[in-house]
């Protein structure tokens, strides 16, 4: 579960993390009362979005479209961007109103862009140099890890790509945590002296008590920040929540942003489906995570592109079926869909009776192409065959993938 | 002789009292695995179907009947502590079906189990089994077919595809095991195919991986240098995109890492022999080995 920045910095502070001052304000008056409250002459308005190069992204209305294309790219634009410095009252006011309801175009959202509803009005300071730090699982080690690197502000993937030797790691022991020795490793590594090395202890020491307790999977702090009277500080924060843990953080809840997660998805949810949408053309059904890549993968093997990826899981009754069938056919993309599943405990009588009921209740305007094996396959089969409707029946993966492709290209 | 698992693997289910633990243990029994006991606490001192003795603990299991495997079906808030209770009682086999267990609650376990000397296979897997000998686990047994063939999967369904497949080649499985689909588990691919690498009844293996973590490329990497079997390679997930969870907590590429392509590319490296198409695993080893349908 991902949350947005001024969320993430409020459970930093939870564990003793220092943060700059912050507000977040969902309007333009509320933002000018935020910056007030805030205090001081100088403050950033971010835009919160769950994607991240805010500060390169554009808005769309406020940028013709080639400065849109760029910013997509995370190229510089001409233009403002989604996180502004204002040094007065009506500035901030001004910020927030251009963010505020409209769309930031990154590259991380794509040219699609994301909705800004809130805006987070932050105290303005003295930046000397920027780094990075993120807290994760290094699952090779089965330990977490706390990575550092001095080039702050870039994206991680490409320093190590480019300048892997730039990233210094230390692991903590499942145990012992991370040791002050180990932060002092870090600090050292970043080139940190005088009062920035004991400020920095405290500060990466406080981000891995944060990720442990509050169980989550990823902590990225970039930029992370040295500022002129040597504090330590988190200018932004990526927090993103293990799903299995957060039965014991109830209090999660109330960070959910609907407007962040897709409507289909939401709805997926609500049935236990595992429902993510994506930009093909065939719909697909299946039961179990790694049978329903592997179905995404052979429509591509086959030249067409997957509108979904979705597990119904092993408990699949004919309700979730149903449900399932309607958010599939709930996206305009889909030309075709291809029901793949491989009966294990879960009989294939059983799930064919629930597609029908799915098809009768939610009618069929799309091809549909349904693969069963396993367990009372036959028994299976025998109901599609007989039920009257138009379903095209498979016998393999491969079969099931030609036979869907060949349809939604009308051949 | 097959890996793991056996004819005289004696198998305790924790949990055997709720629905799922039940219903798998019942199957489980069906197959032929020989179920010594079920553990839940409170409810010592009853059976399951009638002759399973039930225990509180899996200690009183342990001592009144040489369970040596513990197939684990407890929810995800107490698996951790089941899993740490059978390693503690002295089982030297796990299978943590449960799906849905914090990350923070297992990084502590693996230690406690290294030194202990137990092995586990999971959490959130399919399980094991040695077809016509013993299964572990919530897949359906009659599938399979006794052989020479290995197969490792992260993925439940998946697992089956493969092993549906070989069957319908004529090709049997010395051993199938599902390694689990979360980033923390016990087995992994390297694991797996060390394993089988080793065991005089296994001829070549299917191994599939997926999106997130580097473990296939682990395994690839040891593979290429010290595998002397046959290995079909494929990798779910080539068509997903960076950043969302596929289903399974570890199928996730984050930071640029976990990608399809990279691990198609390891595997390569490694002389696997990859196939792209799903559809193409069991006939691609029927193929190799030089297998007349």
């Amino acid at each position: 579960m991902k949350i947005h920045e001024y969320q993430g910095k409020e459970v930093l502070r939870k564990h003793g993390v220092p943060t700059l001052n912050g507000v977040a304000a969902k309007t333009p008056d509320a933002a000018v009362e935020a910056a007030k409250a805030v205090g001081g002459s100088v403050w950033v308005v971010k835009s919160q979005v769950h994607a991240g190069g805010r500060g390169k992204g554009r808005f769309l209305g406020e940028v013709d479209e080639a400065a849109i294309a760029l910013a997509a790219k995370g190229e510089d634009a001409p233009g403002k961007g989604g996180v502004r410095v204002v040094k007065d009252l009506e500035s901030v006011r001004a910020a927030a109103q251009a963010m505020l309801g409209n769309t930031l175009v990154t590259k991380q959202t794509g040219l699609s862009g994301a909705k800004v509803n809130t805006v987070y009005i932050e105290q303005g300071c003295q930046i000397v140099k920027e780094y990075y730090l993120a807290v994760l699982l290094d699952r090779g080690a089965g330990k977490t890890v706390v990575m550092v690197s001095q080039e702050g502000g870039t994206e991680i993937e490409e320093v190590a790509e480019h300048r892997p030797e730039a990233i210094v790691k230390e692991w903590a022991d499942p145990l012992t945590g991370l040791g002050s020795w180990q932060a002092r490793n870090l600090a050292f590594a970043l080139g940190l002296s005088g009062k920035a090395v004991g400020n920095f202890v405290k500060v990466a020491q406080g981000l891995f008590r944060a990720f442990n307790a509050a169980d989550c999977s990823m902590l990225e702090i970039n930029p992370l920040i040295l500022t002129a009277d040597e504090q330590i500080l988190p200018l932004d924060a990526k927090v993103t929540f293990d799903d299995n843990a957060l039965f014991r953080h109830p209090e999660y809840a109330a960070y959910e942003d609907p407007a962040e997660v897709d409507p289909q998805e939401q709805e997926a949810a609500k049935y236990e489906l595992s429902y993510v949408k994506l930009d093909g053309n065939i719909g697909c059904l299946v039961n179990g995570a790694g049978l329903a890549m592997a179905t995404m993968d052979i429509i591509k093997f086959y030249g067409e592109e997957p509108a979904n990826f979705l597990d119904v899981g092993g408990g699949a009754n004919k309700e979730k079926v149903t449900a399932a069938f309607k958010i599939i056919t709930a996206d305009p993309a889909v030309k075709g869909i291809l029901v793949n599943i491989f009966g294990g405990i879960m009989k294939c009588d059983v799930i064919a009776e629930g597609v029908l009921a799915a098809v009768r209740d939610t009618g069929l305007n799309v091809p549909l192409v349904v693969r069963l094996e396993g367990t009372n396959v036959d028994l299976g089969k025998k109901i599609i065959a007989e039920s009257g409707l138009r379903v095209i029946a498979a016998d393999s993966m491969s079969d099931a993938a030609q036979k869907i492709v060949s349809a939604v290209r009308g051949v | 002789m097959a890996i793991l698992v056996d004819k005289n693997t004696r198998l305790l289910v924790q949990g055997i009292t709720g629905s799922a633990g039940g219903f798998h243990a019942s199957q489980c029994r069906a197959y032929g695995t020989n179920v010594v006991a079920g553990v839940t606490p409170g409810k010592g001192g009853t059976f399951f179907e009638g002759v399973v003795p039930i225990f509180d603990t899996v200690d009183q299991a342990v001592k009144a009947t040489g369970a040596n495997a513990s197939m684990i079906f407890v929810p995800p808030p107490f698996a951790a502590d089941a899993i740490l209770e059978a390693a503690d009682a002295g089982v030297k086999l796990v299978v943590p079906i449960t799906e849905g267990i914090p990350v923070r609650d297992m990084l502590p376990i693996m230690a406690f189990l290294k030194e202990r000397g137990v092995r586990m296979i999971g959490p959130n897997c399919p399980g094991i089994i040695t077809p016509g000998q013993c299964k572990i686990g919530i897949m359906p047994g009659h599938i399979h077919r006794p052989g020479r063939i290995g197969v490792v999967s992260r993925s439940g369904t998946l697992t089956y595809e493969a092993v549906g497949q070989l069957t319908r080649l004529g090709l049997g499985q010395s051993t199938a095991i599902g390694i689990g689909g979360d980033p923390i588990i016990g087995t992994k691919h390297i694991d797996a195919l060390q394993l089988f690498n080793a065991d005089p009844d296994t001829d070549a293996i299917i191994m599939i991986g997926e999106i997130g973590g580097s473990a296939e490329e682990e395994a690839s990497a040891w593979a290429g240098l010290n595998c002397k079997k046959p290995i079909v390679g494929f990798i779910a997930g080539a068509t997903a995109p960076p950043g969302r969870r596929m289903g399974h907590a570890g199928a996730i590429i984050s930071g640029g890492q976990g990608t399809a392509e990279a691990k198609y590319e390891a595997m390569q490296k490694a002389g696997i022999h990859v196939v792209r198409s799903p559809a193409e695993m069991g006939a691609k080893l029927a193929e190799l080995i030089g297998h007349k349908v």
